[in-house]
């Protein structure tokens, strides 16, 4: 048989298109065409394909080598297409049948000695190939520990070309020592403990936390805003299975599966620094788009610090997301969709010297200056966070306490249970968190007691609230109303909820 | 060390002149050299005029000997074909450019594989 055809696929964001990868060997000079909009990487695997095929003892034909990649239309990139182009090649030259492998996929780069390395994006393909009828998956064995957890694939991790060959011909894998998945990198472990004092910024975190509610912590340097906000991912109830799924999917597509455990239940937390680009932020690239920082923390925390330093436009392409809960990115090459549903914490000092505080102390800039600083951050954005909170210097007396502060643990069991009340109340409303209370409902069905009602329309009278302020206080209310076991928010929980929203204002 | 190199191409060459011969062709020239290069060999078979480029190697280390025919090279012969032809007033004819590949191992009978108009 000169001719052969087996599967392989294609990531276009998070959906997978199956590949068919057809090898024709021809008489003629040798030579090797690879058709159907390759990228550069996958253009190299020529030489890839052809020095794993000689290295594990399979013999390279010496004829012209017409490899054609379908649908033809599709951009294909990245060395992924490796493993069924040689596959391709061997059951051409007849050595293996290759029978009954058009419910099979391929996936995996080659090494020049024929070992098979681990690439990225292998959980949404197994997944969108599920979908598509696949059966079984033969995989790099170093992505093995993406697989597990999906059922309705029979998946194969392979290490070697000649494991393979193995395989093909009667279907078993020989045993080899020394591999397996690889072990969960070392988190270094936070607990909310070692934050001292903080008692209003612990509060602002915990109502994030439960609401999901966005936030903006204020404070002079080394007051510890970044402590604070690494620490919120622990106090958030542990990722469903379904998100678990859906966060390592985007992960894997990103590459960044190394840093974090295929399987782990902890909600990401994604530091993209100050000098972010638009396009680090919301994911982009010419043919091969890869999610940026807020799709990396999908059901997780976004945390930019010293945001007023951002680059012009970096926050505001935040605004879709914050809207909407995921980001559709446009390119030439087509429009790919990424979830991007994150609790978003900003962090910045209150002035540009940082040391402005409600005390007035020390403060050397003018009061043209602070506005100027906090201009920065653009009114429609900050009109999505909920949560203005001023992280004070911790006074002396707290620093010396010897008791640290209350366990992640503890707050964690709070924030579940507030979460389970308000998912019961929204019971078939199609939103689970308070934060995402529609408008509409919060004037009609999940209004506050009168006089929590009264004291809000009094602010509105005064013009110390917006219309969006109004219902943004609300609905932290409902936040307060879960932690604190009342089941409509009153005067306290509104009063509360007013001042943590108006709270870090200053100027 | 060169004189051996010749050597060897030359056999080739000989070696597949014999094979065409065996085929039914007729051998019309060897070696025909003009400014622009080099035929190897120059035959007939039927009507048809048959180009052939012979590669000759003692070792796979460097490869098929086919791979040794780069785009350029491939060019070279077309034209050095369509040169031949104008010379020998032959312009209508049917003709064909064939490459084949001489083999030695050691000890072994040397293997030609011959392939049918590649270029």
């Amino acid at each position: 048989m000169t001719l052969a055809s087996v599967k392989g696929i294609a990531l276009v964001g998070l959906r997978g298109e199956l590949v068919d990868i057809e090898v024709d060997i021809s008489d003629g000079l040798p030579g090797y065409s690879l058709l159907g909009l390759p990228d550069a990487a996958l253009l190299e695997s020529r030489e890839r394909v052809r020095s794993a095929l000689v290295n594990s003892g399979a013999p390279w034909p010496n004829k012209r080598v017409t490899v054609s990649l379908s649908p033809a239309w599709l951009h294909k990139s990245g060395s992924g297409f490796d493993l069924p182009i040689a596959t391709a090649l061997m059951i051409a030259q007849g050595l293996t049948s290759g029978n009954d492998l058009q419910r099979t996929i391929f996936l995996g780069e080659l090494a020049l000695d024929g070992s098979v390395r681990a690439i990225r994006g292998v959980l949404p393909a197994l997944l969108s190939a599920a979908e598509r009828g696949i059966t079984s998956a033969i995989i790099p064995s170093g992505n093995l520990n993406e697989a597990m957890g999906i059922d309705e694939i029979k998946v194969i991790g392979i290490s070697h070309l000649r494991d393979l060959i193995a395989f093909i011909e009667n279907g078993e894998i020989p045993e080899r020592d020394g591999e397996g998945a690889p072990n969960e990198p070392a988190l270094a472990k936070v607990d909310l403990s070692e934050v001292v004092g903080q008692k209003k910024a612990r509060f602002a975190l915990e109502m994030a936390a439960i609401g999901g509610h966005h936030l903006l912590l204020l404070g002079p340097p080394g007051t510890g805003k970044t402590m604070l906000a690494e620490r919120i991912p622990t106090v958030m109830p542990p990722l469903t299975q379904q998100q678990a799924i859906e966060v390592a999917a985007i992960h894997s597509v990103a590459g960044a599966l190394i840093d974090r455990s295929a399987h782990s239940r902890t909600p990401p937390f994604v530091a993209p620094h100050h000098t972010t680009t638009t396009t680090a932020m919301v994911g982009g690239g010419s043919h091969f788009i890869k999610p940026g920082a807020c799709s990396m923390a999908h059901c997780g925390v976004l945390f930019i610090d010293e945001a007023p330093e951002c680059n012009v436009g970096v926050l505001d392409s935040l605004r879709q997301p914050l809207e909407s809960g995921s980001i559709a990115i446009s390119r030439a090459s087509g429009t790919v969709t990424f979830p991007a549903d994150f609790l978003l914490v900003l962090a910045a000092n209150p002035c540009p010297c940082g040391r402005l505080n409600g005390r007035g102390r020390a403060c050397t800039c003018s009061s043209v200056q602070i506005r100027r600083y906090m201009q920065r951050l653009s009114g429609p954005l900050m009109d999505r966070i909920d949560i203005r909170t001023f992280v004070e210097v911790p006074s002396r007396t707290e620093l010396a306490a010897v008791e640290g502060g209350e366990s992640s643990a503890d707050v964690r069991t709070r924030v579940i249970a507030a979460r389970e009340v308000a998912l019961d109340r929204f019971r078939n409303l199609g939103w689970e968190l308070n934060s995402r209370i529609p408008a509409k409902d919060l004037r009609q069905r999940f209004r506050a007691t009168r006089d929590g009602m009264a004291f809000l329309h009094s602010e509105l009278d005064h013009e110390r609230l917006s219309a969006r302020g109004y219902h943004k206080v609300l609905r932290l209310a409902w936040s307060i109303a879960d932690r604190n076991g009342v089941t409509v928010p009153g005067l306290a929980e509104v009063q509360s909820a007013h001042q943590l929203r108006e709270g870090g204002e200053l100027a | 060390m060169k004189n051996r190199l010749a050597q060897i191409g030359a056999n080739g060459e000989t070696l597949v002149a014999t094979y065409l011969e065996k085929q039914g062709a007729m051998i019309l020239a060897r070696n025909w050299r003009i400014k622009g290069g080099e035929i190897d060999i120059v035959a007939r078979q039927g009507a048809t005029l048959i180009f052939v480029e012979v590669k000759s190697r003692t070792s796979s280390r460097y490869g098929h000997p086919l791979e040794a025919i780069s785009p350029e090279k491939a060019l070279r012969l077309q034209r050095l074909a369509l040169a031949w032809i104008a010379t020998h007033d032959q312009w209508g004819a049917d003709y064909r450019i064939d490459c084949a590949a001489v083999s030695y191992r050691n000890g072994l009978k040397p293997e030609i594989d011959y392939r049918l108009g590649v270029l």
